[in-house]
C-alpha cells in the first residue's frame, strides 16, 4: 500500500477491484466503513457479489481478467470530459514530456515488436523514451499541446476505450458504467480524493502488472497519489509477505528493491550504469539513482563484512546473477526439465498453490532431494503418497523439517500498510521444533565447514558471508533487526536512517529502507529491544490516523508514500482539512506526516526539487519508458484461455509478450469445449491452505464448493448440495454445488457469458481431508489452472481460466 | 507492560456491571459469578505482544500465557488498527497456537520409500549439508556461455517466507544468494 489500513478513513470515495475486503480483511475493514461514516461512498468491482459488494453504494460485475479495459474507459471518460487535476497533471507527471519521435501504437501493438521466434517474443525498446535535450535532460512542452507530449499520447491512446468498448470487454453495462465513471470523475477536483484497493484479483493474471498501472495512472490524472485517503492500496495476503518483499525473498531482487546484478555487469559501476534511474530533469533530486551505490554498497558490507573492500569492488562478485526469469513458473520448469536437483519450501505448498498442480507434482517427483520446513504437514510434504501416487516409484529423497510457528518466536511482521510491528515470543518451541533461521544459520554453518574441509566451486561467499551473531548457530531475532537496520562501522553505532549510508565502505545495512527502523538513539534515549517497531504510543496529535508512535513504518516512519504530492507547488495541502504534509513558513520545515521530501526545502525556492524525488524524471509516470514488459501504456489482452475475441484487436488477442513454456500451449482449452469462465477466491474462515489444520476453522467451512450461477444450474439440472465435477485439459475437482445469485450472466455484445467461483482452501491434507479420504483426492482447486504468467512478473494466471461442468450426483439440499 | 492491562480493564467492566446488576431468580448474581469465571482464565497470566499470523492487515493480539502455556490469545485493544477486535480466523488464533497436530521431529522419506522415517535434526543436517554442497557444486555455473561472471547456482530452489519474520527473511536472503541461489521466490506471486 502506498497508504495505510487506518487511512482508508480518509477517502471521499473507495474503489475496491479485483478484493474482497468485508471477507478477506475484515479487521482492515473497518476503516472504509468509517470512510463510509463519514460520508464516503463505496464502488466493488468484482466477478462476483460478495460481502463487500453488499454495502457498497455500486456493485459492478466484471468478467474476470478485463480490468484494464475498465480503467482505460475511466481514464478516457476523465480526459474527454476535462475532469483530470490540471495542476497536479501537469507539474506532478510526466505529461509535459516529449516523447521520441517513432513512437506508437497500432493494431494491438507497440512500436518494436519483434514476434519472429514465436518461444521468445521481444520489444525493441528504442523509440520508447523520451527526447532529450543536449544536456540528457527530457525535453518538455508545459503546454501538453505537443502532440508527442506523454498528454496527448496518452489521450490518443485511451480514445479507443469508450464506455461501449469496456461493456463489450468487461460485461458492465454502459448506463451503470457511466454512473460509476461520474463518481470517479469528481474525485479530480483538488480537494476530493479516492483511494483505489486491489489485491490478488488483479495480480493473478498474464496482464496483472498492467491492469494495475491502469489503475494507478487514473490515480495520477485524478491527482490522487500521494494524498491522505487516497493511493493505491494492495491488500496483501499473508502476515508478512510485504516484509519478505522488501526483504527480496524474490529473484529480481536484492533487499531495499535495489535490482538484482545481470550477467555483464561486471562491476558496481557497470550496475549502478544499468540499474539506477538517471536524472531526466535539471530540478529533478534523483534520490535513488543518486544514492543506488550508497544502498547497494552498505548491503554488501552488511553482508560480507571485512571482506567487502574497495579493491574488489566490495564483493560484488560474490552476488549471483540470474540468466533470464527465475520466478515461480520458471522454478518449476527447471525441475519439471530434470534441471533443479533439490528445492526449499518454507512455509507454503507448491501442490495447493500450483498452478497446474499435476504438473508441480511431476516436476516434484524430478527433484532430488525435496525439504520442507513447517510447522505442519501440508499437501508438498506429502505429494509422494498422495491419492493416485505410488510412493514407491517417486525417487525424491524427503525432509521434513518441523519448524516452529510464529507464536513461539519474536521478531517483526509488516503489513499491508508497511507498519513494521515487533512481537515477542509467547512460548517456547514445541516438541523438536526449530526456528526456521536457527535451520538455515546451522544448515549454511554445515555446508560452510564442508567447504572448509574440502574446497568446491567458488567457496569465497560462503566463507566470507557474516554471521556477526553472539551464537551463530542460534541468532537471536533482535541481532538480525540490527544488522538489517545497519551500522555506522567507525562509530559502531547503529544508524538513525538512509540518508547517512555510504559507497566507501563506511557503513552497513542489510536493508536500507528499513534504516531507521533500529536506530542507536531516539531523541537523546538509548533504543531497546525490537527497535522502534515495538513502539506502542496510541497518540494521533493530527487527528489524521498516522499513529506515528505506534510501530515503525518504511520509509523512515513515513505513514503515507509520495505525499509531498499531497500539497500544492506553494506547499499548502490540495485540502485544508485532510492535510498530508503543509510548508510551515514560520518553522521554515514540512509539518504533518514525515515529508517525502527535504524536510526544510521551502517549495517556493526556486531551486526547490520536483516533488517525486525517488523518479529521474521527479515527477510520477503516466508513460514508463522501461518498466514494462509489453508497453508504456496499459492495453487489455485476454486472458489466454478467454470465451471471446479481443474486441479491441481481435488479430491481438492475449498479451503479444506471454511467455510459454514448453508444452503448455497444449493444455490450454477453447471456450467451446470450455463454455465457463472461472475464478478462484478465499473465503472469511480460512487462511490460503493452513487452516485446515485448525478445527474451529474447518467446522465452519468444513467442505469445498463451487458457486454456480442459477441459470446455470437449471440448465444442468444442478441443486446445491450435489456433488459436481468441475474440469478442463489439465485437471478436475469434485465438489458441492452451492447454486447463487451472487454470480450471474455477462452480456457480451448481446451474447450470453457465465462465471463460476471456485474457494481454494481444500486439498488432500488437513482435517477435512482425514474426515473424507475418498472425496479429497479432488479437491486441489488449482489442478485446473494454467501454467502461465504475467509478461513481466510471471505471477500465474489464477483468476482467469475456462472450465466445464457437469452433475455426478444429488446431495443433500443445503 | 501497560497503564490499563486487559484484566484489569475486564475487572472494572465485571464490577460495573454487577452494581447495575439485579439478583436472579437463582438467588445469585450470574454477572458476578460471569466475572469470576473470566478472572480465572486469565489470572495469573503473562500478557505477551503479539500479531495475527493471517491477513498482512496486522491486527496486535495479546497471549495470555502461564506455565509457558497459552491460555487465551485475543485482540489489543491498543492497537490504532484493529483496536481489540479479530476475524473469525483471528479470533481462533488460540486453536492455531495449541494445535496438536504440529509436526514435532524431524522427519525423512528416503527415495522410493513408502514411509516416513524419524531421524535426529543431526542426522538431517549432515545429510542435507552434503545434498546443498553437491548440488551446489555440481550445478556452479561461474560464467555464462558469453564468458560474463555470474557465479550462480542452478541446482537449488528456494520458496517461502510469507508468514516469517522480517528478520528470518532477510537471512533467508542472505544465506540463499550467498550459496549462488538465483531461484529465489516467496508468497508474493501466488
Amino acid at each position: 500500500m502506498t497508504n495505510h489500513w487506518r487511512d482508508i478513513q480518509n477517502a471521499d470515495l473507495i474503489l475496491i477491484a479485483g478484493a474482497n475486503p468485508a471477507e478477506c480483511h475484515p479487521v482492515g475493514f473497518r476503516w472504509f466503513m468509517e470512510a463510509k461514516k463519514r460520508g464516503a461512498k463505496m464502488i466493488h468491482i468484482d466477478p462476483r457479489f460478495t460481502r463487500t459488494s453488499a454495502v457498497s453504494d455500486v456493485y459492478a460485475r466484471i468478467r474476470t481478467g478485463t480490468d484494464a479495459a475498465f480503467f482505460g474507459a475511466l481514464i478516457n471518460y476523465v480526459l474527454q470530459n476535462d475532469l483530470h487535476q490540471k495542476d497536479y497533471v501537469a507539474r506532478y507527471t510526466n505529461a509535459a514530456l516529449i516523447v521520441k519521435e517513432g513512437f506508437g501504437f497500432k493494431d494491438g501493438l507497440f512500436t518494436g515488436f519483434d514476434g519472429s521466434d514465436p518461444k521468445n517474443p521481444k520489444y525493441d525498446t528504442s523509440t520508447w523514451n523520451y527526447e532529450l535535450d543536449d544536456q540528457s535532460f527530457a525535453k518538455t512542452d508545459p503546454t501538453l499541446q505537443n502532440p508527442r507530449s506523454v498528454f496527448q499520447l496518452l489521450k490518443t491512446h485511451y480514445s479507443r476505450y469508450t464506455p461501449e468498448m469496456q461493456a463489450s470487454i468487461t460485461g458492465i453495462p454502459v448506463d451503470q458504467f457511466m454512473q460509476i465513471a461520474k463518481l470517479v470523475g469528481e474525485m479530480g477536483r483538488p480537494d476530493k480524493v479516492m483511494t483505489l484497493v486491489y489485491a490478488v484479483g488483479l495480480t493473478h493474471h498474464t496482464t496483472g502488472a498492467q491492469m494495475i498501472r491502469s489503475a494507478a495512472l487514473l490515480q495520477l490524472i485524478l491527482g490522487n497519489m500521494g494524498l491522505p485517503g487516497g493511493g493505491m492500496n494492495a491488500e496483501r495476503g499473508h502476515a508478512n509477505i510485504q516484509g519478505n518483499t522488501d526483504n527480496a525473498i524474490s529473484w529480481e531482487n536484492l533487499p531495499g528493491y535495489l535490482g538484482i546484478p545481470r550477467p555483464g555487469q561486471k562491476t558496481i559501476d557497470d550496475y549502478i550504469k544499468a540499474t539506477a534511474p538517471k536524472k531526466l530533469r535539471p530540478d529533478s533530486w534523483n534520490y535513488l539513482g543518486t544514492n543506488y551505490r550508497n544502498f547497494l554498497v552498505s548491503l554488501l558490507k552488511a553482508w560480507y563484512g571485512d571482506a567487502a573492500t574497495k579493491d574488489n569492488d566490495f564483493a560484488f562478485n560474490y552476488i549471483p546473477k540470474p540468466a533470464g526469469n527465475s520466478s515461480w513458473l520458471t522454478i518449476f520448469n527447471q525441475a519439471y526439465t530434470g534441471k533443479m536437483q533439490g528445492y526449499f519450501a518454507l512455509g507454503m505448498s507448491p501442490v495447493s498453490i500450483g498452478p497446474d498442480v499435476n504438473r508441480i507434482i511431476e516436476s516434484l517427483k524430478k527433484l532430488k532431494w525435496l525439504v520442507i520446513m513447517d510447522p505442519f504437514p501440508n499437501t508438498t510434504s506429502e505429494f509422494w503418497h498422495a491419492p493416485g501416487v505410488d510412493p514407491k516409484t517417486v525417487g525424491t529423497e524427503v525432509f521434513m523439517l518441523p519448524a516452529t510457528h510464529w507464536i513461539e518466536k519474536d521478531g517483526s511482521f509488516t503489513n499491508s500498510g508497511r507498519w513494521a510491528q515487533w512481537k515477542e515470543a509467547a512460548v517456547g518451541p514445541s516438541g523438536e521444533a526449530r526456528h526456521d533461521h536457527w535451520i538455515l544459520a546451522e544448515l549454511f554453518l554445515k555446508v560452510r565447514e564442508l567447504y572448509q574441509k574440502e574446497g568446491g566451486k567458488f567457496p569465497d561467499p560462503i566463507l566470507n558471508m557474516t554471521m556477526n551473531y553472539k551464537n551463530p548457530l542460534r541468532p537471536e531475532m533482535d541481532e538480525i533487526a540490527q544488522e538489517i537496520n545497519g551500522f555506522d562501522l567507525t562509530k559502531k553505532e547503529r544508524v538513525a536512517g538512509f540518508a547517512v549510508l555510504k559507497d566507501d565502505g563506511t557503513t552497513a545495512s542489510g536493508n536500507w529502507i528499513y534504516a531507521g527502523s533500529y536506530p542507536q538513539t531516539l531523541n537523546g534515549q538509548p533504543v531497546g529491544k525490537g527497535g522502534l517497531m515495538a513502539r506502542q504510543g496510541t497518540e494521533d496529535p493530527t487527528g489524521m490516523g498516522y499513529f506515528h508512535n505506534w510501530a515503525w513504518s518504511w520509509p523512515a516512519n513515513r505513514r503515507v508514500l509520495y505525499n509531498r504530492a499531497s500539497a500544492d507547488g506553494d506547499g499548502n495541502p490540495w485540502n485544508p482539512k485532510k492535510p498530508g504534509i503543509k510548508w510551515d513558513a514560520d518553522k521554515k520545515s514540512w509539518v504533518g506526516d514525515v515529508p517525502d521530501y527535504p524536510a526544510t526545502m521551502d517549495p517556493k525556492d526556486p531551486k526547490a526539487w520536483l516533488p517525486f524525488i525517488m523518479t529521474g524524471e521527479g515527477t510520477a509516470r503516466l508513460f514508463s519508458t522501461t518498466l514494462m514488459a509489453d508497453g508504456p501504456f496499459p492495453e487489455h489482452y485476454e486472458p489466454m484461455e478467454s470465451p471471446i475475441a479481443n474486441p479491441l484487436h481481435p488479430q491481438v488477442q492475449n498479451s503479444p509478450m506471454v511467455m510459454l513454456y514448453d508444452g503448455v500451449k497444449d493444455t490450454f482449452g477453447t471456450a467451446k469445449e470450455f463454455p465457463f469462465v472461472a475464478t478462484t477466491y478465499r473465503l472469511t474462515e480460512h487462511e490460503h491452505y493452513l487452516t485446515q489444520w485448525v478445527e474451529h476453522l474447518v467446522k465452519l467451512q468444513p467442505e469445498p464448493f463451487v458457486e454456480i450461477p442459477l441459470d446455470v444450474a437449471k440448465d444442468k439440472g444442478i441443486q446445491s448440495g450435489d456433488m459436481v465435477r468441475v474440469w478442463n485439459k489439465r485437471g478436475k475437482i469434485e465438489v458441492r454445488a452451492l447454486v447463487t445469485g451472487r454470480l450471474g450472466a455477462l452480456d457480451l455484445e448481446g451474447r450470453k457469458v457465465y462465471q463460476i467461483g471456485i474457494p481454494i482452501h481444500w486439498g488432500f491434507v488437513g482435517l477435512a481431508a482425514e474426515q473424507n479420504k475418498d472425496k479429497a483426492k479432488y479437491w486441489l482447486v488449482n489442478a485446473l489452472s494454467p501454467y502461465v504468467g504475467d509478461v513481466g512478473a510471471r505471477t500465474p494466471e489464477f483468476k482467469s481460466y475456462q472450465v466445464n461442468l457437469e452433475k455426478i450426483s444429488s446431495g443433500k439440499p443445503v | 507492560m501497560n497503564t490499563l492491562s486487559r484484566r484489569s480493564f475486564l475487572k472494572v467492566g465485571a464490577a460495573a456491571g454487577a452494581g447495575a446488576a439485579s439478583v436472579t431468580a437463582l438467588g445469585f448474581d450470574t454477572a458476578q459469578a460471569k466475572s469470576i469465571k473470566q478472572n480465572f482464565k486469565i489470572s495469573d497470566t503473562k500478557e505477551v505482544f503479539s500479531i495475527c499470523p493471517y491477513c498482512a492487515v496486522g491486527c496486535a493480539t495479546i497471549a495470555y500465557v502461564k506455565n509457558n502455556e497459552i491460555v487465551q490469545i485475543e485482540g489489543n485493544p491498543k492497537s490504532p488498527i484493529n483496536q481489540g477486535t479479530l476475524c473469525p480466523k483471528g479470533a481462533s488464533n488460540h486453536q492455531l497456537a495449541i494445535s496438536n497436530r504440529r509436526m514435532l521431529k524431524p522427519l525423512y522419506r528416503a527415495a522410493n520409500a513408502t514411509e516416513w522415517k524419524e531421524v535426529s535434526w543431526d542426522f538431517m543436517m549432515e545429510k542435507l549439508a552434503r545434498n546443498v554442497k553437491d548440488a551446489r557444486d555440481s550445478s556452479f555455473v561461474t560464467n555464462d556461455s558469453a564468458g560474463n561472471p555470474v557465479n550462480r547456482t542452478e541446482g537449488i530452489g528456494f520458496a517461502g517466507g510469507a508468514t516469517i519474520s522480517n528478520e528470518e527473511g532477510y537471512l533467508t536472503a542472505k544465506v540463499m544468494r550467498s550459496l549462488g541461489a538465483v531461484y529465489v521466490e516467496q508468497q508474493a506471486r501466488t
